[in-house]
């Protein structure tokens, strides 16, 4: 391509738009990875054999996650939006002949309402997606994240033809400034802060990083987004390359991601193809790269320096960060690294502008967060919200409530070092502020719900247990101070825990809080600290009166069988595999306690919930 | 110059200088494990940290990695700082229960052994201090031994444990090790070091056994002084 003046880029970007041509799209098939994993791809292939069949000519998109993955595999057949979900390889050839060619409906692969039981036809109609505004993770089902052109047809890259047209670098950081956007990988640092001292700071050459190690468990709303969007990601950081004077750029993601990985790759060639990457973009002076470096799965990866050195191909330790990697990174380089989120926000302000993006959210916290609702909830997926939407909302209006009519106990948020939030908190509105007020923290996104059926002791034993084998080992109070939490933990739950270790759990976790050299570190207290600001009880229960009222900790339990609930029937008799449990036929059954290892499985085997733990 | 408080003591130190140094340079003692001279600084121990307020914000630093700034108020003794002490040398103290030198520092700093941990049996002295690994890196330039796994389990050693083809057998990491970690035995001929034999090089004037021939074929590659101009000890030099 040419060298142009910077103002032509629209000029360049239009034919780019006339070149590609959005393509006609019929229907879309969620092909996030959980709906993958439901076998979506099956239901693609089937849809496209039966089109084929009946000679007609509509496109099938697999698109990236559409957020529900509880009712997957899902499809939306255009122009009408109908929203069909758990569909199976076998509905394909009635879907084809009937809604595909004719627009008629089946009733059957609609969503109900759960309380109405009311037919919802579209996906906006559903009670999962009323409340949610999803503007950066929506662009996800409108296309197939392994084509270029789809992007461009919803305007893709139209931010990036503004910016090199029409703003000054200095006028990007402004923008973005004005919006408000703080880093959606956790510590919600004002990103056009940060912008400004990469561009302030002296040194060359200036790296932008994408960072995409999320290593939460439960979470995967980065994944979705490289999976499913990788150009709105690119675009972000090629727009924050140019606001900081930065030509090349890295893209960190783990190696568990294959589909990110792949999606990433092909996003990064076409881009390149086209000319929005590489030498002379758009046909302007600006030039950038991305590269993808992929992380081997250390938690701790995600923590900014020791990042940089895994890049840089060292041990990923993080190092005292008294410098700021603003002005020392990744070479030592001033270095710009935001969460995969963050990026996908910019080409939003670019284009919407900073004063509607700023216009959503909470006084310190603007625009939407993407979290990932897992554990003890019905509709398990992703959801977007305005900051400020409450606990509440986001667990009962959109994720629909606690299975079987269980009582909600605990919410985690942000990750395995987020704290647990009790019921009585609920309704306080999500942001960066509020949730680190209660002792938890925004985290990356993540939401694990639990259910009464929760031991609190042990959520926060196994957290801690987790945090201690991804931290680095390099620091003492991290790496032997949460080791000693988490055996002291480890002795509650089996029934050893001593007067005392509640005192002292506080005292540790304040020490490896302050002491710690990095945020893994820092944070780790959390699960402990939280659960026992909020559920106290339930570890004096543990500690003083050898009880697990939670019915978890096998220590601490013993399960019976309630002779009035029990028809005899001998299920349980069978599955138990230590056969502690006997009886005779149509007789109440016993279990003897000293040959039960509390493994659960009578309790699964039996129908008439006569298994009882106490 | 820069000027800042320390446990209410206005001083002044050069610029680029560490708290470390600022503070101990005001007669005020502050104990630490990871900062060896001969080596670059990792804030490992955590022993060294003090509590800084810069406007409004405090927070714990460790003072050998973070530069005097002007107008920064310093406490040593903080509830915050005491207690993060305390908690790392009944942690070190719990990993390392035959460590004399942890002994007498816990001693000094008031610390007595948790009772609730269990002591670790598989540790030796070491605390990770990472002063070995980075002694012969850096001075000697070999790195002959790194740190392996992660968390708890880290270890110092050689690569797979096997014998190191590239330790020259110098001993600056026993030199360097605050804890008498690292075993190091010289009986007549011979040295061992890191599970390897080497053999020893006499003085050609006292006759005293001084240095491994590695170690001298080692600087004589570097220096390019020949090997037998440096087959005699620094005491005959």
């Amino acid at each position: 391509m040419k060298e142009n003046s910077d103002v032509q880029a629209h000029q360049v970007m239009e034919e780019l738009r006339l070149n590609y041509g959005p393509n006609k799209k019929f229907v879309t098939v969620c092909a996030g990875t959980g709906c993958r994993a439901n076998g979506s791809l099956k239901v693609k292939e089937a849809l496209e054999a039966e089109i084929k069949k009946q000679n007609m000519k509509v496109d099938v998109l697999a698109t990236g996650c559409l957020g529900f993955c509880e009712k997957g595999p899902m499809l939306i057949i255009h122009p009408d939006k109908y929203f069909y979900q758990s569909v199976k390889v076998e509905d394909a050839p009635e879907i084809v002949s009937k809604t595909v060619a004719k627009g008629e409906v089946i009733s059957r692969l609609f969503y109900r309402h759960p309380e109405t039981q009311k037919t919802l036809f579209r996906e906006e109609d559903l009670p999962f997606y009323k409340k949610q505004l999803r503007v950066v993770f929506g662009q996800n089902g409108m296309l197939d994240p392994t084509r270029l052109d789809d992007y461009l047809a919803i305007d893709g890259y139209q931010a990036l033809a503004k910016v090199l047209s029409e703003m000054t670098p200095e006028g990007v950081i402004n923008e973005v400034k004005k919006a408000g956007l703080r880093g959606r990988g956790g510590g919600g640092f004002h990103t056009a802060v940060k912008w400004e001292g990469v561009r302030k700071a002296h040194g060359e050459p200036k790296y932008v990083i994408a960072n995409g190690d999320e290593g939460d468990p439960g979470a995967y709303m980065d994944r979705s987004l490289m999976e499913g969007n990788p150009h709105s990601i690119i675009e972000g950081m090629i727009i924050g390359a140019y606001a900081v004077g930065a030509h090349d750029g890295y893209i960190y993601v783990r190696n568990e991601y294959p589909l990110a990985v792949t999606h990433l790759t092909m996003a990064i060639a076409a881009a390149r193809e086209a000319g929005l990457l590489g030498k002379n973009i758009l046909g302007t002076k600006f030039s950038f790269d991305i590269k993808i470096n992929k992380g081997a799965g250390a938690f701790v990866c995600g923590e900014s320096s020791a990042l940089f050195a895994s890049i840089e191909g060292r041990a990923g330790e993080p190092r005292a960060k008294y410098v700021h990697a603003v002005e020392k990174g990744l070479y030592d380089k001033p270095t710009v690294l935001n969460n995969v989120e963050t990026w996908a926000n910019v080409p939003l302000i670019i284009n919407k502008g900073a004063d509607w993006y700023a216009s959503i959210g909470t006084e310190g916290s603007k625009g939407t967060k993407i979290f990932s609702l897992v554990g003890k909830i019905n509709n398990t997926g992703l959801v977007e919200v305005p900051m400020g939407t409450t606990l509440y909302e986001i667990i009962y209006d959109m994720g629909g409530g606690i299975p079987k009519g269980r009582k909600f106990k605990a919410v985690q948020t942000g990750g395995p070092s987020g704290g647990c939030i009790p019921e009585s908190l609920l309704d306080i509105p999500v942001d960066f502020d509020k949730l680190y007020e209660v002792g938890s923290m925004m985290g990356s996104g993540g939401m694990i719900v639990m259910d009464d059926t929760s031991c609190m002791v042990d959520v926060a034993r196994y957290f801690t247990s987790f945090l201690q084998e991804e931290s680095c080992g390099k620091c003492v109070p991290c790496r032997e101070g949460v080791r000693r939490m988490s055996d002291i933990l480890k002795d509650i739950c089996a029934g050893k825990g001593q007067e005392g270790d509640v005192e002292l759990l506080e005292k540790i976790a304040t020490g490896v809080a302050d002491g710690s050299l990095c945020a893994l570190g820092g944070s780790a207290p959390n699960p402990v600290l939280s659960t026992i600001k909020y559920f106290r009880e339930e570890y004096d229960a543990h500690i003083k009166e050898h009880r697990c009222p939670a019915g978890v900790c096998k220590a601490l339990i013993t399960y019976s069988i309630d002779a009035e609930k029990c028809t005899g029937c001998g299920v349980c008799l069978k599955a138990c595999p230590t056969q502690a449990i006997s009886g005779e036929k149509k007789k109440a059954h016993t279990i003897d306690n000293n040959k039960c290892t509390r493994c659960g499985a009578c309790i699964e085997s039996c129908k008439f919930e006569a298994i009882l733990v106490k | 110059m820069v000027n800042l408080t320390v446990d209410g003591k206005n001083i002044s130190v050069s610029e680029g200088t560490m708290l470390l140094e600022a503070i101990r340079g005001a007669g005020i003692a502050i104990p630490t494990l990871c900062a060896h001279e001969a080596v670059s600084r990792s804030g490992a121990c955590r022993l060294c940290v003090v509590e800084i307020k810069k406007g409004n914000r405090t927070r714990i630093v460790t003072s050998c990695l973070y530069g005097a700034e002007e107008g920064l108020i310093v406490d040593t003794k903080s509830d915050r700082v005491l207690n993060v002490r305390r908690l790392v040398m009944e942690l070190l103290l719990a990993r390392c229960p035959e460590s004399e030198v942890l002994q007498k520092l816990a001693k000094e700093l008031c610390v007595e052994s948790q009772a609730r941990f269990a002591a670790d049996t598989d540790k030796g002295k070491c605390i990770l201090c990472r002063s070995c690994v980075r002694v012969c890196e850096e001075i000697v330039g070999v790195s002959a031994i790194g740190l392996f796994a992660r968390g708890s389990q880290k270890t110092v050693g050689t690569p797979y444990n096997e014998k190191s083809d590239v330790c020259i057998g110098c001993g600056a990491c026993v030199y360097v090790c605050p804890t008498g970690h690292i075993e190091m035995t010289s009986t007549g001929d011979k040295r061992k070091i890191w599970g390897r034999t080497f053999k020893m090089q006499t003085c050609t004037k006292c006759g005293k056994f001084f240095a491994p021939v590695d170690q001298l074929k080692f600087i004589s590659k570097k220096t390019g002084v020949p090997l037998n101009e440096l087959t005699v000890c620094t005491e005959c030099r």
